[in-house]
């Protein structure tokens, strides 16, 4: 038998302005870790309102409890830190954009020590944990060259176990209709949205094949919980799918209840005559999910975490 | 909803009134154990190292800190999906007697026959408060089976007010999860009607 190669990381050189902004994404993921964004924060305590039954009550009240305790004790939030994920927006003329997945490596390497969080990078097939938090394709990172200006917007995402098993994608036939997307969604709230940690933020996609579908669910967890699609049949599917699954009541955490989602997204492409690929992604609770921008100096705003400074 | 307070050793007559949907605060001992413990256990039967007759088992891997001497901290502990145990849970009470199994989501029908049979609850902590769990673990005093690695030791934990803990299942066999279930599937259904009257977008 041939001997496994184990996975090795040696910390990059980087440039000494690679090097200040793998020391400020390092903070920001420590933080996410932590914290959870403005928008997420204020749904949950919206949702805790709704939810009058004593048993929901107590279930929210730990929850906020928790976030309190994760901020002074600065320790990671959620035992399930997840395995880090970036979306990104990057100008053409952005400076670092060359070391920018070493930037992105480094930095989720060092915020693994710092935070820390879980060692969550199970190498595949030699079925062995790296005892890093990286490995081969993780952090994934997902780039789109936005236009020529020299700044960058980068999404930084950790989901866990529990919210990632919910992700599907199917790609139905024309004839199903969006009522085939309808029951693809309702279907995988009952069977696994249970489990994820409710109250959810269930992204939708819808596009042609398997891999634009659920690309498009997962960038529509990156949208804020109340946001709305700016195609009008889709914000009205967003409306009377987060009526429907609030109606199921999942409650938090399962239990039952008034509320099921924080919120549905979709996010829709176009799609081949043929097909209507379908794609379902969703947040637990605790969705640890943020956004940072920097211009060519590396000036930041860190828009979902009103107050926090790196 | 009603609230206990439970201490470890924990007897039948203690778990005899509490129905699904109560909930219990627990001081005591609580050890935790999850899948290749079950396995070890049943599968293998190796004898668990670890007596928890009359006291409480927590599914979950957590993040401990290793101070030396062998003395540890608990940074972070929750519980992981409790339904990966459900295969082995049943066989599990039989030989441990262990009396309460904490969790994340609901059990089966092995573990509801565990509970009636045994006299054990099932219950879940509310998943994604690992700090404020940790904090309620007041020392760990032994750790077994380290070969394992630190998710799947065996971490006993001496525990004051750990919870709050929803009964899943109770010592009649009663399942939550089960009859939530029932009733979510009927709702959605009739959601889905709803729904489709209003997304005809292709015409
Ligand atoms: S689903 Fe979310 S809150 Fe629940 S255990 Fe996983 S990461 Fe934590």
């Amino acid at each position: 038998m041939q001997a496994i190669e184990k996975y090795t990381y040696t910390t990059p050189t980087l440039s000494p302005k690679a090097q200040q902004m793998r020391d400020l994404m390092t903070n920001y993921i420590t933080i996410v870790s932590r914290r959870l964004p403005d928008d997420v924060t204020k749904k949950l305590k919206d949702l805790a309102q709704i939810e009058v039954d004593p048993l929901q009550q107590l279930v929210y009240d730990t929850m906020r409890e928790n976030q309190l305790l994760a901020e002074t004790l600065k320790r990671p939030s959620c035992q399930d830190t997840g395995a880090l994920q970036f979306f990104i927006k990057c100008g053409a003329q952005f400076p670092l954009l060359s070391e920018l997945n070493a930037i992105l490596k480094d930095a989720v390497y060092q915020a693994t020590q710092k935070a820390p969080l879980r060692h969550n990078a199970v190498q595949t097939f030699d079925e062995y944990n790296t005892g890093l938090n990286i490995g081969n394709g993780i952090p994934s990172v997902f780039l789109e060259i936005g236009d020529n200006s020299t700044d960058i917007e980068i999404y930084v995402y950790m989901a866990g176990g529990g919210c990632t098993l919910p992700g599907a994608a199917k790609v139905l036939m024309p004839g199903e209709g969006y009522e085939g997307v309808v029951r693809f969604v309702m279907d995988q709230m009952t069977s696994y949205g249970i489990n994820a940690c409710p109250p959810l933020l269930v992204g939708v996609g819808v596009a042609t094949s398997v891999e634009t579908a659920a690309f498009n669910s997962k960038l529509a967890l990156m949208r804020t919980v109340d946001s709305v699609s700016p195609n009008a049949n889709a914000a009205k599917m967003e409306q009377l799918l987060e009526t429907g699954i609030n109606n199921i009541g999942l409650g938090p955490q399962g239990f039952g209840g008034k509320k099921s989602v924080m919120g549905v997204n979709v996010v829709n492409t176009a799609r081949h005559p043929s097909t209507i690929g379908v794609g379902i992604s969703t947040g637990c609770w605790s969705h640890r999910r943020g956004k940072i921008t920097f211009d060519a100096a590396l000036n930041y705003t860190l828009p979902m975490n009103k107050g926090v400074q790196l | 909803m009603r609230t206990f307070h439970l201490t470890t050793p924990i007897s039948d007559a203690d778990l005899e009134e509490i129905r699904i949907g109560d909930i219990i605060y627990l001081n005591g001992t609580m050890v935790t154990c999850r899948d290749v413990a079950h396995r070890r256990l049943v599968e293998e039967k190796m004898p668990l190292p670890v007596d928890v007759r009359n006291k409480a088992i927590l599914h979950a891997g957590p993040i401990v800190k290793d101070l030396g001497n062998d003395h540890y901290e608990m940074v972070s502990v929750g519980p992981t999906t409790s339904m990966r145990m459900e295969k082995f849970e049943e066989e599990f009470v039989k030989q441990t007697g262990v009396k309460l199994i904490i969790g994340k989501g609901g059990m089966g029908p092995g573990t509801q026959r565990a509970c009636e049979k045994y006299k054990a609850l099932q219950l879940v902590y509310p998943a994604g408060n690992a700090v404020y769990a940790a904090t309620k673990v007041q020392k760990i005093v032994d750790a077994q089976w380290r070969d394992l690695g630190m998710p799947e030791t065996l971490w006993v934990c001496k525990i004051a007010d750990f919870g709050p803990l929803v009964v899943a299942i109770d010592t009649t066999g009663a399942n939550l999860f089960e009859q939530n279930k029932i009733e979510f599937n009927r709702r959605k259904e009739a959601e889905i009607q709803k729904i489709n009257a209003q997304v005809r977008f292709i015409k």
